[in-house]
């Protein structure tokens, strides 16, 4: 059976790339701090699953202190040049999408089909992950067709992948790291005392105010803490089930549901949802990627504060109608 | 009370600019230590949890195929395919990818977008060209709002979207939820309301879109005096 811990391992070996390459790399000032970067975050998934708590988390503040102190470099393997591209563009044509196509593809067929194969009745895939796998499975199947088609130097898809990896830089690991800062907040009931304060300031004497109490501190929440799911089991216990359902009778599925997606209002606002609205900007290389409202977050937030203002009017006009 | 000083420190380090990396690993050491943990057991609740969560870095795992493609001209033939369609313009185009990122997101086919696999090879150059072919070349400002545009278009359309699906992560949590406390409800409950939510997502965003066509028009003839080499400028 394919497990998750197989994508960990490639993964693992990918990165174990990435660091060996850093450090062979004289353009960039400090390599050494990339080796040290991507090689420990290669232990990470090679071999976090054997560590101890405390070891994973002393290896969490090695990967900090190394990027947090300085910054990483930008490694700059040898690529082809703008007119290269041009050339290869125009010989290979719209066969170009077929490797970028294959990721996606098998990722839903891996979800729809694979899934349910069972070779003498153990299932092909782990099957709690099955997405994740046959993303792994895609990339390895789009890299086998990219590299007969376009007969590239052998590292090519590993020098390239260094140099994006270095364009993201360590805003690599800034999601995993707010979904560990999220467990924490959970464990020292951070949620709860929030939840208490909104309810014991606000006034609840109309419905409305229910309403727009829980779904504006659905989205604040949610831009503290940078996911709507972190936020939802908070605020629902604290605003949304005693005052909005319970006291002035709304429908417990609408609110939950518009109450949701009055968090993810607040997900288009924040820096802290990292994945959404920070890797995107280092992805596409903005010029203000590291400003707390950069360009990603500002091209939202008109539309969330307006998605906010409907959620909240839908809300009050179906939940205490069906 | 003392447990909301992980909150301020998260604040602080913001508006300080501090790298969000010692932000969070300081914000998790006072929640921890502020909430009665102790030093070692914060430690070990981060470490523990950064493992399980391993998972959110596998799609880095993309970029080697990214870039093979790229190195190749990947994102030339985005720009040449675009440039063909006549009546193409960003903001159709955007618009087009946010309908088709939002019907499958509520089929549940979240992962066939993305800002790795879709928005930086293909989405964002196709964004970008179709400006290119009405108006010459962009000044720098136009063209990085465009490539804001399209991330945004990906995270809304996805947003506003997945929802719809009844097997989804945020629909199953509402239902885990709801039964906990007593109140037992179907998956398809809850995601029927997500449908007016979604109808004006794309009605609010869908306009803004068609209206940046406009300003990327305005924009352009501002500034096309003193800016004719920005074209030049690509990464």
């Amino acid at each position: 059976m394919i497990t998750l811990q197989w994508i960990y391992i490639l993964a693992g070996a990918v990165f174990v790339a990435f660091s060996v390459l850093s450090a062979g790399d004289r353009e960039n000032p400090k390599r050494f701090k990339n080796t040290a970067f991507w090689g420990l975050l290669a232990v990470s998934f090679l071999f976090g699953g054997y560590f101890s708590d405390l070891m994973n988390g002393l290896l969490v503040i090695g990967l900090v202190l190394l990027a947090g102190i300085g910054g990483l470099g930008q490694g700059k393997p040898r690529t082809t040049s703008p007119e290269e591209r041009s050339d290869s563009a125009v010989k290979f044509g719209n066969r170009l999408f077929i490797p970028a196509l294959i990721i996606p593809v098998t990722a839903l067929l891996g979800t729809l089909w694979l899934a349910e194969v069972e070779i003498g009745g153990t299932p092909l895939f782990d099957p709690r992950d099955p997405t994740l796998i046959a993303l792994g499975l895609g990339v390895v199947l789009a890299i086998g067709v990219g590299m007969a088609m376009l007969k590239p130097p052998v590292m090519a898809p590993l020098q390239e992948g260094r140099r994006l990896m270095d364009a993201v830089g360590w805003a690599a690991i800034l999601p995993q790291m707010l979904a560990a800062l999220g467990a924490v907040f959970a464990l020292a009931g951070v949620g709860e005392v929030v939840g208490g304060l909104i309810a014991d300031v606000i006034p609840m004497n109309a419905s409305l105010i229910a309403v727009v109490a829980y779904c504006v501190g659905m989205a604040l929440f949610t831009v503290i803490m940078g996911n709507a799911f972190a936020a939802f089991p908070v605020m629902t216990a604290a605003v949304g089930l005693p005052f909005v359902v319970f006291q002035f009778g709304g429908n417990p599925a609408i609110v939950c549901a518009i109450g949701m997606l009055a968090g993810f209002c607040g997900t288009l606002m924040t820096p802290m949802a990292a994945n959404f609205n920070v890797v995107p900007a280092n992805l596409l290389e903005l010029p203000d990627r590291n400003a707390a409202l950069n360009g990603v977050i500002r091209a939202q937030i008109p539309t969330a504060l307006m998605m906010l203002v409907a959620n909240i009017l839908l809300m009050q006009f179906l939940a205490f109608r069906f | 009370m003392w447990v909301l000083l992980g909150i301020a420190v998260v604040v602080a380090g913001f508006v300080l600019r501090l790298n969000p990396l010692l932000v969070i690993l300081a914000a998790a050491l006072t929640t921890g230590v502020a909430g009665g943990l102790g030093l070692v057991e914060t430690v070990e609740a981060f470490g523990s949890a950064f493992n399980d969560n391993r998972y959110i870095s596998i799609v880095w795992l993309v970029l080697p195929v990214i870039g093979l493609l790229e190195r190749s001209g990947l994102q030339e033939q985005a720009r040449i395919l675009i440039g063909k369609v006549r009546g193409a313009t960003t903001g159709r185009l955007l618009l087009g990818y946010f309908v088709a990122r939002q019907v499958t997101a509520a089929l549940g086919q979240t992962k066939l977008g993305g800002h790795p696999q879709m928005v930086r090879p293909l989405i964002a150059p196709m964004a970008e060209a179709a400006s290119e072919t009405r108006h010459g070349p962009l000044p720098d400002a136009v063209r990085f709002r465009i490539r804001a545009h399209s991330a945004a278009a990906d995270n809304i359309a996805l947003f506003f979207g997945e929802d719809i699906f009844i097997a989804i992560a945020s629909i199953l949590l509402i239902k885990g939820f709801l039964e906990q406390n007593g109140i037992i409800v179907q998956p398809l409950e809850l995601s029927v309301w997500a449908i007016p939510t979604a109808i004006v997502a794309l009605l609010i965003h869908g306009t803004r879109l068609v209206l940046l066509d406009r300003r990327i028009a305005a924009e352009v003839a501002n500034a096309r005096p003193d800016e004719d080499a920005a074209g030049e400028v690509r990464s």
